[in-house]
C-alpha cells in the first residue's frame, strides 16, 4: 500500500511550507511535493493605489530583502516615466543592491545553512542552529555577524533605515550620497573581503565530506536563468537576461526585461500557493529551470572582478558546463559575497558617486513598465499598469522563489529517494530533505507574497491518506 | 471670523488663574498661556469647525464635554483641560480615527510629517481597540499636479475652510452623512475636471495626513507649508 510523509513545517527557510514525500507499495519513495501553504495577495490589493508608492508598496512583501522589491519596482516605474535616470542615482542603487545581496547571503550561509556543515546533518536538532555554532565555532558565527551587519550597515548609512528604507524612488534616489558614508563603508571593505575569503578558504575543502549530499541534493540537468551585462558579465541591478542549459550552452540572450512574458510562463499547481514558472519554448514542466547564485555563476561569462574570477575560475572546474548541484548554492553564495564587496567598494570609488543630480522628475508617459533585477535568491520581475491618472490597475511580481518552484519540487524527490526509507523518518533525513530547500533560501513570504514565519512539517502519508508519520519543526 | 470684545473676564483653566477677552474661545485662553489641548481640525487662519473632537475639556457645572476651539469663555468658568476623562476620550477619538479608514503609514506620502501621526505618537496611543472597517475609497488622481485619498481623510474640514475663507474658491465641500461623509469637489465631479478649482495648493498645505498631496511624490516625500497660510489670511483680511 503507498504511503506519504509530511514534513511540516519545513525549518531554517523564510516563509511557510510543508513536504509531502510519497511512497509507492513497496515502501520506496516515489514522489515528493512542495506546498507553500501561506497567501498574501499583493497583486491585488495594490490595484487603484498611485504608482509612485509602489516602491513602498511591494518592498513590504519582505523584511529579509525589501530593497530587492524597491530595486525592481522602481525600474519598472522608471519605465512607466519613460525616463533614463541619472548615472549616479544608477550607481547608488547598485551599491545598495550589491549590499543587500552582501547581508542576505550571510544571513542565508550563516545563519541558515552553516549548522549542517558544522555541526552536521545528523548532529542534535536542538543545537543545529546559529547560537550552536556560536557555541562550538565562535570565531565563525562572529565573522557571519559581522560580514550580514555590513550589509545591513551600508543600507542604514545610505537610506537613514536598515528595512524598509525609503531612499529608492521613481526616477532615482530620493537624497546624494555624502562622503563622510562613502568613507564609513569604505573603511569597512578590507574587513568584509578578508572575512568573505577567510570563509571560501573554510568552506572549498570542507564541501568534500558532502560528497553525497552533493550527488542528491538537486543534482539535475535543468536550464538556468539570470541577468548578464551586455558583454556577458554578472549582473544584478540591470542588463539582459540570459538562458543557459546545462552544458552552459546559451538558449536564449539579450532578452529585454519588456518581453519576459514572451519568454516565461506561470503554471498554477492546486497543492501550493507558489506558481511554477517554466521556460515557455520548452513547455510545462519540461522548461524547469533555476534562478539565483548558482544560476547567476552559470549563466555569466566572468563575475568582472578580479577576486571574484579567480574564484570563479576555480568554481567552474567543479563540473565540465553548468554546476548543477543545488548544494553548490552555497559556494555561489560566498562568491557572490565577493563579488559584491569588490563592486560595491569599485563603485563607490567612481569620481560621480557624489553628484547630487540622482533624481528625473516625470509625469506617467507609459501606460506600463516592467522592472527586472537580481534579488539575492534570483531574478525578480516586477510588472505594473496604470490608468491614464497614474493609478495602479494591475500588477505582476514573478519572485525569485517562485522561478525555482519546479526545481525545489524535483530536487527533494531526489533527495527523499535517496534517504528516506521505510515508514518512519529518521531526523538525519528528514534534516537532509529540508536541507534541499534551504540550498535555494528560499524566501515564500516574498514569492507568495505571503504572511507568516517560516517553520517546516514534513508528513509521511499513504495512498489513503493516512498519516503515518509526522515532524514538525517551529 | 471670530469677533473679540475689549470685556476682560477672570476665568481659571489647567488649575490657572487667567484673564481673558470676552470672544476668546477657551483653546485661544489655553494656548496663550502656552497649555496644551490637542487639536487637528482648527487651523490658524480659518474659521473653527469643531470637527475632530480632539479638544474636548470639561466645564465645571456643564454635564457634558465641550470643545475648546468653539466654545467662547464665560467670566467666573472653571475649565480641567487633562482630565483622565479627557484623556482617554481623545485616545479613542484616535483610536476611531484610525480604525475609521485606510491609515498606512509605510506607504504614505506624508510618513513622518502626518499631523495625525503625530498626535496618536504624542497622545500614546499604540494601538486601536476597535477592529479596522477597510472601507473601499477610490483615489482621485485626475488633477494634473494634484491626488485626493480619501482614505486618509479625518474629515477636518479644513481644505474645505480654506477653499472657501482664503481663497474664496469653494471648491471644496462635505457630502454624505455619517460614516459615508466625504469631503468632495464641486458637485462630485473628479477634481481634475472641477472649474472651481484654481490649483493654489492651499488644501494641500494644510491637510494634516496625507489624504491631499502632491503628484509624484514618493513615500514620506509630502511636506506640508501650513506656515504661509495665516499671512494669506491677514494679507486678504486687511484687504491688500
Amino acid at each position: 500500500m503507498a504511503k506519504h510523509i509530511i514534513i511540516d513545517p519545513v525549518t531554517r527557510i523564510e516563509g511557510h511550507s510543508k513536504i509531502t514525500i510519497f511512497l509507492n507499495d513497496q515502501g520506496k519513495v516515489e514522489n515528493a511535493q512542495f506546498h507553500v501553504t501561506q497567501f498574501r495577495g499583493f497583486e491585488k490589493f495594490v490595484e487603484g493605489r498611485p504608482f509612485q508608492e509602489m516602491p513602498s508598496l511591494t518592498a513590504r512583501t519582505c523584511g529579509i530583502c525589501p530593497v530587492s522589491h524597491l530595486m525592481a519596482a522602481s525600474k519598472a516605474c522608471d519605465d512607466i516615466m519613460a525616463v533614463r535616470i541619472p548615472a549616479t542615482a544608477a550607481k547608488l542603487r547598485r551599491v545598495l543592491n550589491l549590499a543587500q545581496m552582501v547581508q542576505s547571503h550571510a544571513l542565508s550561509f550563516f545563519h541558515l545553512s552553516s549548522p549542517d556543515f558544522l555541526l552536521g546533518m545528523d548532529s542534535d536538532p536542538v543545537a543545529r542552529n546559529i547560537l550552536g555554532v556560536a557555541a562550538k565555532f565562535p570565531e565563525l558565527a562572529q565573522d557571519g555577524i559581522w560580514l550580514r551587519k555590513f550589509g545591513q550597515q551600508v543600507i542604514e548609512r545610505m537610506t537613514g533605515k536598515r528595512v524598509h528604507p525609503a531612499w529608492v524612488v521613481p526616477g532615482g534616489v530620493s537624497k546624494p550620497l555624502s562622503a563622510e558614508v562613502r568613507d564609513q563603508i569604505l573603511a569597512d571593505v578590507p574587513k568584509a573581503l578578508t572575512i568573505a575569503r577567510r570563509t571560501l578558504e573554510w568552506f572549498k575543502p570542507a564541501i568534500k565530506k558532502f560528497e553525497e549530499e552533493i550527488s542528491t541534493f538537486a543534482n539535475f540537468p535543468s536550464l538556468f536563468l539570470g541577468l548578464v551585462t551586455p558583454d556577458g558579465s554578472l549582473e544584478h541591478y540591470d542588463g539582459f537576461m540570459r538562458i543557459v542549459d546545462s552544458n552552459r550552452k546559451i538558449i536564449a540572450d539579450k532578452l529585454e526585461s519588456s518581453a519576459y512574458a514572451h519568454h516565461i510562463g506561470e503554471a498554477v499547481e492546486p497543492f501550493s500557493y507558489l506558481k511554477s514558472p517554466f521556460f515557455k519554448p520548452l513547455g510545462y514542466p519540461g522548461g524547469m529551470y533555476r534562478v539565483g547564485p548558482l544560476a547567476r555563476l552559470n549563466v555569466c561569462d566572468r563575475c568582472g572582478t578580479p577576486l571574484a574570477d579567480r574564484e570563479l575560475a576555480e568554481f567552474r572546474k567543479l563540473q565540465e558546463g553548468a554546476v548543477l548541484s543545488s548544494f553548490h548554492y552555497h559556494y555561489a553564495r560566498l562568491i557572490e559575497i565577493v563579488y559584491g564587496i569588490e563592486r560595491l567598494s569599485e563603485l563607490l570609488g567612481s569620481s560621480d558617486i557624489l553628484s547630487t543630480q540622482v533624481r528625473a522628475v516625470a509625469n506617467p508617459n507609459k501606460s506600463e513598465g516592467v522592472g527586472v533585477s537580481e534579488a539575492p535568491r534570483g531574478t525578480l520581475i516586477h510588472h505594473y499598469r496604470i490608468d491614464p491618472d497614474g493609478l495602479v490597475t494591475w500588477a505582476n511580481l514573478i519572485i525569485a522563489t517562485g522561478h525555482n518552484n519546479l526545481a525545489m519540487n524535483r530536487g527533494i524527490t531526489q533527495a527523499a529517494k535517496h534517504f528516506v526509507t521505510g515508514k518512519k523518518i529518521a531526523e538525519g533525513a528528514l534534516n537532509r530533505v529540508e536541507a534541499v530547500i534551504r540550498c535555494y533560501d528560499p524566501c515564500l513570504s516574498c514569492s507568495t507574497h505571503a504572511l507568516g514565519q517560516m517553520p517546516l512539517q514534513v508528513q509521511l502519508r499513504d495512498v489513503e491518506g493516512t498519516v503515518l508519520d509526522e515532524q514538525l519543526r517551529e | 471670523m471670530k469677533q473679540t470684545t475689549g470685556r476682560t473676564l477672570g476665568i481659571k483653566i489647567g488649575g490657572v488663574e487667567a484673564q481673558a477677552r470676552e470672544g476668546d474661545t477657551i483653546l485661544d485662553v489655553a494656548r496663550a498661556l502656552g497649555l496644551f489641548i490637542p487639536t487637528l481640525c482648527t487651523f490658524k487662519g480659518l474659521s473653527a469647525a469643531g470637527a475632530c473632537r480632539l479638544c474636548m475639556v470639561e466645564v465645571r457645572g456643564v454635564p457634558r464635554l465641550l470643545p475648546a476651539c468653539a466654545t467662547a469663555v464665560a467670566d467666573g468658568m472653571d475649565v480641567t483641560i487633562d482630565s483622565p476623562k479627557v484623556v482617554a476620550y481623545r485616545r479613542q477619538v484616535i483610536e476611531l480615527l484610525l480604525a475609521e479608514r485606510n491609515h498606512i503609514c509605510a506607504a504614505c506620502v506624508a510618513n513622518g510629517n502626518c499631523e495625525l501621526q503625530e498626535m496618536a505618537l504624542k497622545l500614546g496611543v499604540t494601538h486601536t481597540r476597535y477592529p479596522y472597517r477597510y472601507p473601499v475609497f477610490k483615489v482621485d488622481a485626475s488633477h494634473a499636479r494634484y491626488g485626493f485619498d480619501a482614505n486618509r481623510c479625518i474629515l477636518c474640514t479644513r481644505c474645505v475652510r480654506v477653499c472657501e475663507e482664503v481663497e474664496g474658491a469653494r471648491t471644496w465641500n462635505v457630502m454624505g452623512r455619517g460614516i459615508r461623509s466625504t469631503v468632495a469637489t464641486d458637485l462630485q465631479e473628479p477634481w481634475g475636471r472641477s472649474t472651481t478649482c484654481t490649483a493654489c495648493s492651499k488644501c494641500i498645505h494644510v491637510c494634516p495626513t496625507g489624504a491631499l498631496f502632491e503628484k509624484g511624490r514618493a513615500v514620506g516625500e509630502m511636506q506640508k507649508r501650513e506656515n504661509v497660510l495665516p499671512y494669506l489670511s491677514s494679507m486678504r483680511s486687511s484687504g491688500r
